[in-house]
């Protein structure tokens, strides 16, 4: 299977070893995998402060970049539920509409894909940690994705999964919700961290950058320099890297 | 009600800084929404009622204009008087008119939003009458000079301390912290004002077409007597709350109770038609009813038509993080919450309201709660591209998104722009990787560091991992 990976732009600015990690999931769960050169990003910024254009520019981007795919994953749910979006912003044109539509649906969330639509499962991994999770909003809610990470963070030998209070709430990233109403995102954040340090866990874990940013960004402001946050990507791919190794 | 929703940011800071309000709003917290959970779990298929009522409401809003008339003509036809307030002060100008013609005094008023979108209790108090808010929440916030902060519980923003204090200071009390007590408090200082009063004014949850009657479903018993004891009663409602029939009636309180409170039913639920039967002991000889426009009727039809299903439950700010950590007055007008993030805007107009669409991570938490299927989102972003597109939002917001825009578009100019922020980002961040504060960016670096970028962007080190042979 042909699978274009869309790595996000979060993810290619902060921390690109999430996208080295995806890519080391997707070929381990049998994929081949391509990163088009020419992507940049789903449109979200622009888009949810009002800039219309955004979507739709970027819209058309994505179809260049991604239609000749069998799949298209993606580390975050954000922006696949952006993408499945398309099609509805080109309501006065069927044809673009219908190529975008085909092509939403077989984007995927990478533990949706990883776990519903690759060839092969992954091969088990093995890691000491023990870890609470943080549903991400648009995963969670628009794509319906909540037991798929934590299928296959259970399935990783020597992790322990703690679920925390209000897993599901927003950490109160919102992209430029957290900037522009920042003071409200810090105390939304700070929740997060308050239910995630009562579990103990040594990391707090997601599917989306830009959460995980949000999380880490408090933990570390409010002193704890211990607490790793993590996409579920790497530690994944940690484990499939321990696991080789025995 | 005067507004405060033009500052939406400082309002909301004010808050999260005051101490009492937040330890108020986390002893509640998530009760509601549990109770939701519970309540929905308790039938068969909850999804299938969401359609239902939707459903019931979308299709009342595609005829309003002959549903009203149809309500109007069965009220009157049960002698009730129907009167159309295209405003706000309309509404306030009429209820005062009913009132002089009927020599009123006295008012007792069950919890009606309208209302307080009017301000009709200072019109009528500069007008001479006594109003009383009969609904305990209401009573509270009455003797507290404050304005609601909650749809259905007005008063959720205030402790049982608060309460004690403020029913010792007016009732001339010893202090309590018993809640039967105060509420036996509240009833008896209540009762002798029911029966003394001229005019009870209700709000409406629903009007019914087939019949001409107001529904009205509360828990405490207030609102029957507000609407049968006075010889005189006034409800008041906005223009979209007419559903077509008691089937549909029975249909949307399947959803309602359930998404407010939790509750499969709530403890009354009152239709009320007509005026007293002759020789009847009880009901009331004028029975009026204000429908109030006040913006609602610009909304048909909009892009924000379908706010106007909504049904008044509280579930999007029961749900919703924003309003759980700020609160309701920060939204400064009468509808907080997601709900009152479209219809502030709406009614009050954009640029009086400019953050309260912004005011939401689009988490969708709302959405997937509202009985009624409102695209709460989806509604916000109908209100952001109105800002963005007619030059709302401050100049290097709007900047900074055609920039980005500019930026993103072309891969080439997006793969060095981004590159260059990565190194100058890298060079910014201190030895433990985090950047302590951000220039233009002090609404995120305030109260959070950034973790600064792993190294070169990773298109950049894919396209050369791809040139060296593996």
């Amino acid at each position: 299977m042909n699978v274009g990976l869309f790595v996000t732009c979060l993810v290619d600015a902060l921390r690109p070893r999430i996208g080295f990690a995806t890519v080391e999931l997707l070929e381990a769960a049998g994929c081949v995998v391509e990163v088009p050169a020419s992507q940049t990003c789903c449109g979200q910024p622009g888009f949810n402060s009002g800039d219309r254009a955004s979507g739709t520019e970027l819209a058309m981007a994505f179809l260049r970049d991604f239609e000749h795919f069998d799949a298209v994953v993606a580390p975050s749910g954000s922006c696949i539920s952006m993408i499945r979006d398309y099609p509805g912003l080109f309501a006065g044109q069927p044809e673009v509409a219908g190529r975008l539509a085909a092509l939403a649906a077989r984007s995927h969330e990478l533990s949706d894909f990883l776990l519903n639509h690759a060839p092969q499962r992954l091969p088990a991994g093995k890691l000491q940690l023990r870890v609470c999770y943080h549903d991400s909003c648009s995963g969670l809610r628009t794509l319906g994705v909540k037991q798929q990470p934590r299928e296959l963070i259970g399935a990783v030998q020597g992790v322990e999964l703690s679920e925390m209070r209000e897993a599901e709430v927003c950490c109160g990233f919102g992209g430029a919700f957290s900037v522009k109403l920042g003071v409200i995102a810090t105390r939304m954040a700070d929740n997060k961290c308050v239910n995630a340090a009562a579990t103990g866990a040594d990391a707090v874990v997601g599917g989306d950058l830009g959460c995980l940013v949000n999380i880490e960004g408090r933990l570390r402001r409010r002193g704890d320099h211990q607490t790793r946050v993590l996409h579920f990507a790497e530690l994944l791919a940690e484990g499939l890297d321990s696991g080789h190794h025995d | 009600m005067h507004a405060t929703s033009d500052r939406f940011k400082s309002n909301a800071r004010e808050r999260l800084d005051d101490a009492g309000l937040q330890a108020n709003l986390r002893r509640f917290g998530g009760g509601f929404a549990e109770r939701r959970r519970e309540a929905v779990g308790r039938v068969d298929d909850f999804e299938a009622l969401r359609d239902r009522a939707a459903a019931i409401r979308t299709e009342v809003l595609e005829n309003l204009d002959h549903w009203l008339l149809a309500f109007e003509a069965a009220a009157q036809a049960r002698g009730t008087r129907v009167h159309w307030a295209e405003t706000g002060a309309d509404a306030n100008r009429i209820v005062l008119e009913i009132a002089r013609a009927a020599g009123v005094q006295r008012v007792v008023k069950s919890k009606s939003m309208v209302s307080e979108e009017s301000g009709l209790n200072e019109v009528l108090e500069s007008a001479g009458l006594t109003v009383t808010e009969t609904d305990l929440g209401e009573y509270i916030l009455q003797l507290a000079g404050e304005p609601p902060s909650h749809i259905i519980a007005p008063a959720i923003h205030k402790s049982r301390d608060e309460v004690s204090a403020l029913f010792a200071e007016h009732h001339h009390t010893p202090p309590t912290r018993d809640i039967p007590v105060l509420c036996e408090q509240a009833r008896e200082q209540l009762r002798p004002r029911f029966l003394a009063a001229d005019m009870g004014i209700s709000g409406g949850n629903f009007l019914i077409a087939e019949t001409g009657s107001v529904a009205i479903v509360t828990n405490e018993g207030n609102g029957r007597m507000v609407t049968t004891l006075p010889r005189v009663h006034v409800a008041i409602t906005g223009i979209e709350k007419v559903l077509p029939s008691l089937d549909d009636l029975a249909a949307v309180l399947r959803v309602l109770p359930r998404s407010a409170t939790g509750q499969d039913i709530t403890n009354y639920v009152s239709v009320l038609t007509g005026t007293r039967d002759p020789g009847a002991s009880d009901g009331p000889q004028e029975n009026h009813v204000v429908l109030v426009d006040n913006g609602r009727a610009r909304l048909l039809g909009s892009a924000l038509h379908e706010a106007l299903r909504c049904i008044r439950c509280g579930a999007c700010m029961n749900h919703c993080p924003v309003y759980q950590n700020i609160g309701g007055h920060a939204y400064g007008w009468v509808y907080p919450g997601p709900i009152g993030a479209i219809l502030t805007p709406a009614y009050l107009g954009l640029e009086n309201a400019l953050d309260l669409p912004q005011a939401s991570t689009l988490c969708a938490a709302c959405e997937v709660v509202c009985p009624v299927r409102i695209p709460l989102p989806e509604l916000m972003r109908v209100l952001r591209e109105e800002s963005f597109s007619r030059g709302l939002r401050p100049w290097h917001e709007r900047l900074s998104i055609r920039l980005w825009r500019w930026l993103a578009l072309p891969p080439r100019l997006y793969g060095v722009a981004s590159g260059v922020a990565v190194r100058m980002l890298r060079a910014l961040a201190g030895r433990d990787g985090l950047l302590h504060r951000l220039p233009g960016l002090d609404g995120w670096t305030e109260g959070r560091d950034m973790p600064a970028p792993q190294g070169r962007t990773f298109r950049e080190q894919w396209r050369q991992r791809a040139r060296r042979p593996s």
